[in-house]
Order: structure tokens, then sequence, then C-alpha cells
């Protein structure tokens, strides 16, 4: 019967967005943290539906049934029955103690603070307008792109350095708020391997709107891949290649105030760029991570994510130096 | 403070300048408990010092805290003066009252300098936030009322102010009797509870 | 003071020109002043609704920019909760409360006064922000707020938000609080205290028993956001850190203490009405009101109820397991008093001589939106549903059915109702019925797709979205239908301009209605009642089995009715708030002084004038 229910919303849903994909529908679940909430959104829907139907009908009977027509008598005044006003009291409170009985018990098994000891950890730090990643049992640091095995239980471990924002990437579940000074949890397994698009979903200034994240879901064998990856050093771009000048003006730029690459440069206010070139977007999910986007993101970051603290250079770098250094990221795989 | 000698007859059998006035007293009870609310939630969590205990003088502010209560007691006489027509001492009673009150500012002033002295100001840390903000808007109170005794007490040497106006006066006392009782609950809980 | 006995076919009060509208004290004059006020930040309010939506209509907009945008919805929310519902609301409070219950006006007429001139000047205060950006070192349209109508702390403190422009907001508020509370006083005395001979509490129109709960919600919440407003005020201009995490506090603070405001906030904003509601509903279908001790005592526990809910609007805080669980509750359980007032409403049309005016199919609209609008808030108190409910647009879905479908629908219902007796003129029906389609086609286009926006992924307070979303179609659809919207609006402009041009006059009582303000002359004479009525039951003016229907009072008063005049003094006061928070604003001193003077001069005044009630 739950099924049926589900396909019935998912063709209303269809039929009303006129068709799909809906990469960040809440309607899709694929963690059991999603699935859990999911059931009884439906849950509660069903009963919210049923109780619509009937009130609206009794409106609309009332308003047909009993509209002003000519020469009929007056009306009776019906000043109350008790009956019927308990009656119309408990019915309601009778249909919440079942929406409230496995709200309550969804609440405790979704807390996300117990976790079985293999669980992964992602520690998780919202800055305006991107998102740090750490792994501390991995010794893994990233931004915006977070990979978790298929299958496996994680938690992640929210919270922000400076206003608060929301992690949210709705196929894997609800969101929580990363707040300055707490640290909030959401522990799930996904069920699919994937590539689940997310955002920031607490106003959180200028360009709330433009920080996006992804978690990318892999086979075990593809996230040890990415894991030992991470682990290296940055590639070392090829000698006399223009990825290799292009480290040079990084590390001549004021680039190294703001970013980590291992060994090259130990800025923290800005994402983490040592492995930035295995990324599939950049600027916080915004564009691919292709040569055009990162030219034009390197050239003038605040003209597309307003407010972004990625200034302009003072003197402006050149289209060479540019090129220079979108060669040298795109080798940091 | 010049209306109708004779009250209008009201649905309640109360004078509706006095409702007026419990009314204001209840929403004022809402924001001293937000302050006193906010006080007990960072109470315990400032990161630097000085803290309470370095800082509070018991005594020094139990004797403030009698002076206060003194002039509640000179302002329950004010208006028995003013209601058996005794304007000579209702003026008495009515000066007395707001010096006392004045006394009691006088007191605030010296000991939050002494404070500041310390190393104690409304930056320093959650103690000096949610302290300043909470006994400042009391002394804030007290100020207005201090004006607002003075006001009644140039009334009375004037000639204007008689029996007739003695709702004024009550309402004057209802009000300082308030801030008095605010302060005791701000006395106890951040002074006396640590 | 006295004035002669009005003959009966004067229907205008006696002051005229433009003195005597600063100067009223009438209850009367100064509910149209709030009208017309709040009318146009209504049409404010809807303005930049509509470039919220033509900025959303498409993926990736560019029609204004994202400093823009974002100040668009904050002034949107700010605008309509605070200067145009609530002052709409009190619009009614102050015409047809003293009418209700048989009084010649407010307790304190010119605390009246008062309150409305502190409105206008901080809705003036809060709007200034959007011209006033080059004297601030900014261009147009760049400081006005932009954290939201919630302002959540930290992104309000100097450091994240260093303009002037949450500055406006904070001392807008302010000013705007102190307007609502001292209505909020008196109105409780009023209604408590100056009830006609015979009209005891549980006979009083439920329009005014739903308003004294709203004032007691007043003045009990508005102290709260006052100090939340002081705070961030204290962080912003004297270095406090009641928000800053470092010092050891949390910007959790701020959120306690706005929604334990901001819940109650919204049922000041929907139970007037709801009040009106069970006005129009009985009146239309010629029978009282079904359970009215119910829909009254219901109402009250929804004001008391209401205050154990707030951290409905934080389950994703996380607040912790057993918090999340008991504010599940409270919030389901407040779900019962509100469904009983739908099941009462519909058992009073219920065997009824139904009569389709306007008045009426806003009304109907109401309970039909409302219903739409309750059942989300039922999905929203499953804290798990909610993590993938809040923040998006199924939210906006939910408010604005509640607010839109439900108070502005309302607020309608009762235009059109009390229109007649508050101008002397009938609006236009078919025109009426014109605007009352098109808004309600319009408002289910515009809102009934966001609950699918929403489930789909979309966040709310986001200046664009990219079409990969998948809700580009859904969006063009909602915007659509706020445009709609606007256009119901010029309808019912039109019928406004129409009707005082060639309105047809109305007598005391087009609508046969029950209560004591169709007793009078539309609009009133000055006194309101030539005779104070004494009234023998709940519906005065219906012959009923319990009580035959009343006197109307004679139209000629049999003696001299003393009408006190009006005050300046009122107004002097109340320019005293904004010169205060220009003081702030500019990081001027010696300005605030000079405000302290003009409200203390203004005050000093009032207490000592001579002015009979």
């Amino acid at each position: 019967m739950l099924r049926s229910r589900w396909w019935l919303t998912s063709a209303a849903l269809a039929l009303l967005g006129c068709g799909g994909p809906f990469p960040q529908s809440t309607l899709a679940p694929r963690s059991d943290f999603a699935r859990a909430t999911d059931v009884l959104f439906r849950d509660i829907f069903w009963w919210a539906a049923a109780v619509f139907v009937v009130v609206e009908l009794l409106l609309i009977i009332a308003l047909v049934r009993f509209r002003h027509r000519e020469g009929r008598a007056a009306p009776r005044p019906a000043h109350g029955h008790t009956i019927l006003e308990i009656a119309w009291t408990l019915a309601p409170a009778v249909i919440l103690v079942f929406v409230a009985v496995p709200t309550v018990r969804t609440i405790f098994t979704t807390a996300g603070e117990d976790i079985p000891p293999n669980a992964l950890k992602v520690e998780v730090v919202g800055h305006q307008w991107w998102w740090e990643y750490k792994y501390p049992d991995l010794g893994i640091a990233t931004a915006n792109e977070m990979h978790v095995p298929v299958g496996k239980p994680v938690q992640v471990a929210i919270t922000s350095a400076d206003v608060i924002h929301s992690f949210w990437a709705p196929v894997l579940g609800g969101k929580r708020d990363a707040i300055p000074g707490h640290v909030n949890y959401i522990a799930f397994s996904a069920d699919s391997v994937g590539d689940y698009s997310g955002q920031c979903a607490e106003f959180c200034g200028a360009s709330h709107g433009n920080m996006r994240l992804r978690v990318l879901v892999d086979r075990d064998s593809a996230f040890q891949a990415w894991v030992d990856e991470q682990k290296g050093g940055p590639a070392a771009p090829p000698k006399a290649s223009l990825a290799e000048q292009g480290k040079a003006v990084f590390s001549r730029s004021a680039c190294i105030g703001c970013h980590t690459i291992q060994g090259v440069s130990p800025g923290i206010i800005g994402p983490n760029l040592t492995h930035v070139g295995s990324r599939i977007t950049v600027a916080a999910g915004l564009f691919p991570n292709d040569s055009a986007h990162l030219a034009s993101w390197i050239a003038d970051a605040p003209s597309l994510k307003p407010g972004v603290l990625m200034t302009r250079m003072k003197p402006p770098l050149t289209d060479a130096d540019i090129a220079a250094l979108v060669a040298y990221l795109g080798s940091l795989k | 403070m010049t209306h109708a000698a004779v009250a209008h007859h009201t649905s309640m059998g109360l004078d509706s300048r006095k409702m007026a006035f419990w009314t204001f007293i209840g929403s004022e009870c809402l924001l001293f408990g937000t302050l006193i609310s906010t006080y007990l939630i960072y109470k315990g969590k400032s990161v630097v010092g000085p803290y309470p205990h370095e800082i509070l003088n018991i005594p020094f502010t139990s004797v403030s805290t009698f002076d206060l209560l003194l002039s509640s007691l000179v302002m329950v006489l004010a208006l028995a003066a003013v209601q058996r027509g005794d304007m000579k001492w209702a003026k008495i009673w009515l000066l007395s009252t707001a010096l006392l009150g004045l006394v009691f500012l006088g007191g605030q002033v010296i000991e939050f300098t002494e404070f500041v002295h310390k190393g104690l100001t409304l930056q320093t840390n959650l103690f000096g936030c949610t302290f300043f903000v909470l006994t400042g808007t009391h002394g804030a109170h007290v100020a207005v009322g201090v004006l607002w005794l003075l006001t009644l007490w140039v009334r009375a040497v004037q000639g204007k102010l008689g029996p007739a106006n003695a709702m004024t006066v009550e309402i004057t006392g209802l009000y300082w009797h308030f801030v008095d009782v605010v302060w005791i609950v701000i006395f106890t809980v951040v002074y006396l509870i640590q | 003071m006295s004035r002669a006995s009005a003959p009966a076919a004067l229907a205008a009060p006696a002051a005229v020109g433009l003195k005597a509208w600063l100067t009223t004290t009438d209850h009367k004059r100064i509910g149209l002043l709030y009208f017309w006020t709040a009318f146009g930040f209504f049409l404010i309010g809807g303005i930049e609704a509509l470039m919220i939506r033509a900025q959303l209509a498409q993926p990736n907009g560019h029609l204004v920019s994202a400093e823009t945008y974002n100040q668009l919805f904050t002034m949107h929310g700010t605008t309509m909760v605070f200067l145009a519902l609530m002052p709409l609301s009190a619009a009614f409070f102050n015409y047809i409360i003293p009418l209700q219950i048989g009084a010649r006006d407010v307790a304190f007429p010119r605390l009246n006064a008062f309150s409305y001139w502190v409105f206008l000047l901080g809705g003036l205060f809060l709007n200034a922000s959007w011209l006033t950006g080059p004297l601030f070192h900014a261009g147009m349209l760049n400081v006005a707020p932009d954290g939201g109508w919630f302002g959540y702390a930290n992104l309000t403190e100097r450091q994240f938000s260093p303009g002037p422009n949450i500055d406006f907001w904070l001392l807008g508020l302010q000013i705007l609080g102190i307007a609502s509370l001292a209505a909020g006083f008196n109105f409780i005395v009023t209604i408590l205290n100056l009830r006609a001979p015979g009209m005891k509490m549980m006979r009083l129109p439920t329009f005014t028993w739903m308003t004294l709960v709203t004032q007691f919600l007043i003045i009990t919440a508005f102290p709260v956001i006052t100090v939340a407003l002081v705070f961030l005020m204290f962080d912003r201009f004297f270095g406090t850190h009641f928000y800053v995490h470092e010092a050891g506090a949390t910007p959790l603070l701020w959120q306690h203490l706005f929604w334990l405001f901001g819940h109650p906030e919204v049922y000041i904003l929907i139970l007037p009405a709801m009040g009106i509601v069970s006005e129009v509903l009985p009146t239309f279908s010629r029978k009282p009101l079904f359970g009215y001790p119910v829909v009254v005592y219901s109402g009250i526990l929804i004001g008391f109820m209401g205050w154990g809910v707030w951290s409905h609007h934080m389950f994703a805080v996380g607040l912790g397991p057993i918090a999340d669980s008991v504010f599940a509750a409270t919030t389901m359980l407040i779900a019962v008093p509100t469904g009983v007032k739908i099941f009462n409403w519909i058992a009073t049309l219920w065997g009824g001589d139904i009569h389709g005016t306007t008045a009426l199919h806003f009304a109907v609209g109401f309970i039909a939106m409302f219903i739409i609008g309750g059942l989300s808030g039922v999905t929203h108190a499953s804290p798990p549903a909610d993590l993938q409910q809040t923040d998006t647009y199924y939210v906006v879905a939910h408010i604005h059915y509640v607010l839109f479908g439900g108070t502005i629908m309302g607020l309608f219902a009762g235009m059109y109702y009390w229109w007649p007796k508050m101008t002397g003129r009938l609006l236009s029906e078919p025109l009426g019925k014109l605007h009352f389609w098109l808004q309600f086609v319009g408002m289910n286009l515009a809102f009934f797709p966001m609950h699918f926006i929403g489930l789909l992924g979309m966040p709310r307070r986001i200046y664009t979205y990219g079409p990969e979303l998948g809700v580009s179609d859904l969006n063009l659809v909602s915007t659509v239908g706020a445009f709609l919207i606007g256009l119901s609006i010029l309808v019912f402009v039109f019928n406004m301009w129409r009707t005082s041009r060639h309105g047809q006059r109305a007598s005391n009582d087009p609508w046969r209605g029950a209560t004591l303000e169709w007793s009078i002359p539309s609009p009133p004479p000055v006194y309101n009642f030539s005779v104070i009525p004494t009234v023998t039951g709940r519906l005065p003016r219906w012959h009923t089995e319990r009580h035959p229907a009343i006197q109307d009072p004679p139209a000629v008063p049999p003696a001299p009715i003393h009408v006190p005049g009006g005050s300046w003094w009122p107004m002097v006061a109340a320019l005293g708030l904004p010169i205060m928070a220009l003081s702030a604003l500019t990081h001027t001193l010696w300005i605030v002084f000079v405000g302290v003077a003009v409200l203390l001069f203004g005050i000093y005044r009032w207490a000592f004038e001579p002015f009979e009630v």
C-alpha cells in the first residue's frame, strides 16, 4: 500500500513538474536517513490529504446546499451542539496521535549522534560561501565535493566558521544547521552510487544562493582510490610546462594568502586546492571545472559570486598568467 | 494628569488609568523577565574575567537596596498625605522619595565606576554585557521615576496637586513599587545567588 | 468643549482640513488613517513581491542583483508583517471596536493618536532606507535592510553586515514596537472597561474577543523582541557580545528570543482575521455563530498555547531529540483548537440562508485557504519531516496560505463588510466578486506550486537558481499567479475609487447585522451613539428566542454630548522617537538628546493640557 501511494505522489509530481530529473528532490530518497523522513512525511501527507478532502467537501456542500433561495424559511438558529464539539475536538486529536508517535520514534532514530564505531566521520565547516570538509581519521582536507562510500555508515559533524549556514543534500536526507560554536550531526548510509547535489539552506548573506555542494557516493574501490589520491601530495607539474609556469604565478600571487596547496602555500581562508583538478565543479558547485570557467573565476570572482572574498588581483593578472594558473590547477588531480 | 476629577463609570469598576498601568506593568514583567533570563542563561559562560564573585560588593549594594526599599515606604506615606489633603507632608514625602531614588542612582554610578576600574565594562565579557544592560535598564526606569516624582513635587509646590489627583499619585506609587520589586529580584538573582 | 446635538442627516464630522486630521483623537479618523497608511505600505510590499517573482520567473535571472534581492525579500517580509497586516487589523480595531462595545471612543484617545503617528514615522523610517544610500556613501537601493525579516544573528552583527542596513531595521522595528504596545494597553482597557451596560464578556462580538486576545499577545510578546533588538543594537554599536560565540555566547539566543516573540506574532496576525470571519459568516448565513463559547475559548487557548511552540521554527538547529519531541507535541496540540474553529464556521454556514456577498466570498476563501495552510503546518510539526521542508519554498507556501489566504482574505472580508459603515458607501459587488476570483485564482497559482518547488529542493531566500533543479516551469507559474494577485488589487483600488465617486449610499444597516455597529448611521456621528444602548444578549440587533432586538439609538441625542477636541502633542511626542533613532543611525550622539527633549516636551504638554474624555 505504501508503494502505491509513493507512485501516486510521484506521478502527481511528474505531472506538475513536467518531468524530471529533479537532482535535489526530497521525494527520491537514496539513504536510510532520507527514507526514514520520507516515510514519515508521506504518512502525514496522506492524513493531511484525507482531512483536506473531507473538510473542503463539507465547506463546499454547505455553500451549495444552503445558498439563498427565494422563499426559503428563516434558518433555525443553532447555537451549538456539545456532542459535535467534543467529536470534532477529539477526532483531530486522535489523528495527531497517529502523527506524533512515528514522529517521536523517528526523531530519536535520526538524531545522528549515536553511530557504529566503524562509521566514516566527516567534519563540515560552513564558510561564506563554500564548504570545508575534513576527514579526521583519514587525514584528508578538501572542499565543496564530499566523497563517501556506498552502503557504509557516515557521520557528518557540521559547524561554521562565520555565520549560520545549513548543510543540505536533499536526496540523502534532511538538513541541519551549521552554527558557529556548535556542532550538529547527520548520520546516514547512502544506498546507491551517484552524484548528489545540494546547497546551503540558511540565509547567510550576499551569495547564499551560490553556496552549493555535492556529495559523491562511490563504490568501495572508487572511494578508496579517491582517499589514496587525496592523501598524497599535489601532483608535480611537468618541467617547462604551462602548468609549471602556473605554479610560479601562484606562488608569487596573493593566492597563497588564502588557499592551501600542500607543500606550496598554507592559506586557510579559501578552499583547499591541493587536488582541485579532480573536482567536477568550482566556486562551490557553481560552474563546471573547465578552463573557461576557471579562467573567468580567477579573473573576476566577485562578478560571478557577489560579495565573495576572492577579489580581483591588484594589479590584475594578465591573460597569460591566468592561462598558466588554469593549467596548473587543472594538473592538481 | 489633569483628567476629570470624577471618574467615569467603568465596566470593571476600576479606574481606566489604573487598569492601563497594570497592563503596562504586565508588559514590563516580560521585558525584565527576558533580561533576567538572558543573564541566567549566560551565567558562568564568560570566557574571560572579571567574574561576579571578584567584583560584586554585597555590603555596598545591600545599602543601595535598603535605600530603595525605604523610598517605597516614603512613597506610601506621600500617597497617604495626598489622599488626606495634607499637602505639606505630601511635598516632603514626594521630594524625599525622589531624593532617595537619586541616592540609589548615585550608588549605581559609584558601583559601576568601581567595576570599570577593576576591568569590567560592557565589552569585557558576557557578565559585563548582561549585567550592565540589565541593571542599566533598571536604572533608566528609576531615573524616569525620579523625573516623574520631581514633576509631581513641582506641581504640589505650585498648588496644582491635591486629593483630586490622588489617582495620579497612586499610579506613580505603583510604578515606583514595581521598579523596587524588580530591583529585589535583580539583587537576589545577580548578587545573592552566585 | 460641548457640542450641540447633531441633526440626524449630519454624517460628516464637524472639523475639516489638515489640522483636524493631524490633531484628531477620534478613533474613527485614526482608524481611517491607519487604513490608508497601511494600504499604502501593502502596495509597496506587493511591488517588492512582484519584483521577487519577476527575478525568479526564470533560472539564472538577472533582473536584480543578489544584494538588491536580499533587500527585497527582507523588506517584503518586514513591510507585510509590521506595516501592512498588523496596521490593517489596527484600522478595524480602531474604527469598529468602540462601535461594537457601545462606547464613544477608546479609553485613551490621545494615546491612540500617538500609536498611529509612531507607526507612520516608523514605517517611513524603515522605507527611507531604500532612498538614502547616497547619504551613506553607497548607491541607491543599497542600504535597505538585507538580513531577512527574521534578522538572524550572527549574520546581522557588524562584522558580517557592516553597513547601515541592519541599523535601519532594528531601529525601525523598535519604533514600531512602541506603537503596538501603546495600542495594546489602550485596547485592553477599552474592551474591559468601556463596554455598554449589559455587554458581559460572553456577549462581546467575536471580533472584539479575538482583538482582546491579540492585544494581550502584543503586550507580552513585543517586550521580548524589544530586548532581542536592544541586544543586537548593543552588539552593533557598543561592542557587546550577546550573540558572539567567541565570547561564550551563542547566536541561538537570538533565535530563541525572536521566535518567542515570533510565534505569538503569527497569532497576532491571524486572530483578528479569524474574528472578522466569525462576524461575517453569521451575518450572511442569517444564523448565529455556531458554538460561540467554543470559538471564544479556543481563541484564548490558542493565545496561551502559542507561547509553547516557538522552537518549531528551529527544528534544524540541533536542539536535541527531547526538545524536538516536546515542541513537536505542543505544535500538533495547537492544531486542535484551530481545527475546532474551522468546524464551527462550517457549522455556522450549515443550515443557513447564505447570501453570497463579496464579504462572504472572502470569508469563505479564508476558510478554504486556511485549511490548506493549517494542514501544511501540521506536516511541519514533525521534526524529521521538517528537516526536508524547513528553509525551502514549502514553508513559503505554508506562510502565504495562512497569511495571504488567511489574514489578507479575512481583512478584505472586513473591508467589504465594514466599508459602508466607515465611508457611508457600499463597494461595488460585481467588482468585488471580480477582485475575489482574480485574487483566489492568483494566490493559488502563486503559492500552490511552491509546495512542490520546496519538496524538489529549492531553498528559500536565494536570488536565483539553476535550470538543472527542474523547478523553472513551476516558478514561472508562480510568477504568473503573483501578477494575477497584483491585477486583483488593481481591481480593488478601482473599486475604492469608483465607490468614492458613484458608490451607492449605505443605510445604517445594509447587511441586517446583529451587532451594535449596525445600529447607528453610516458613517457614525462623531459621538457614535446618541444614547448608549443597554444590551441583553450576544446578538443585540437580532430578534432571537432568548431576547427581542434592541431599539436602535434615536437619530438625535436627547442632550448635548461632550466630545473631546484634538491635540498636537501625541504627534509631537511621536516625532521624538525617529529623531532618537537618527542619532544611532548617523553615529551622532547629540541628536539623541534632541530626540529625548522633543519626546519629553510632547509628553509634558500632553500630560498637562486640559483634555476631558
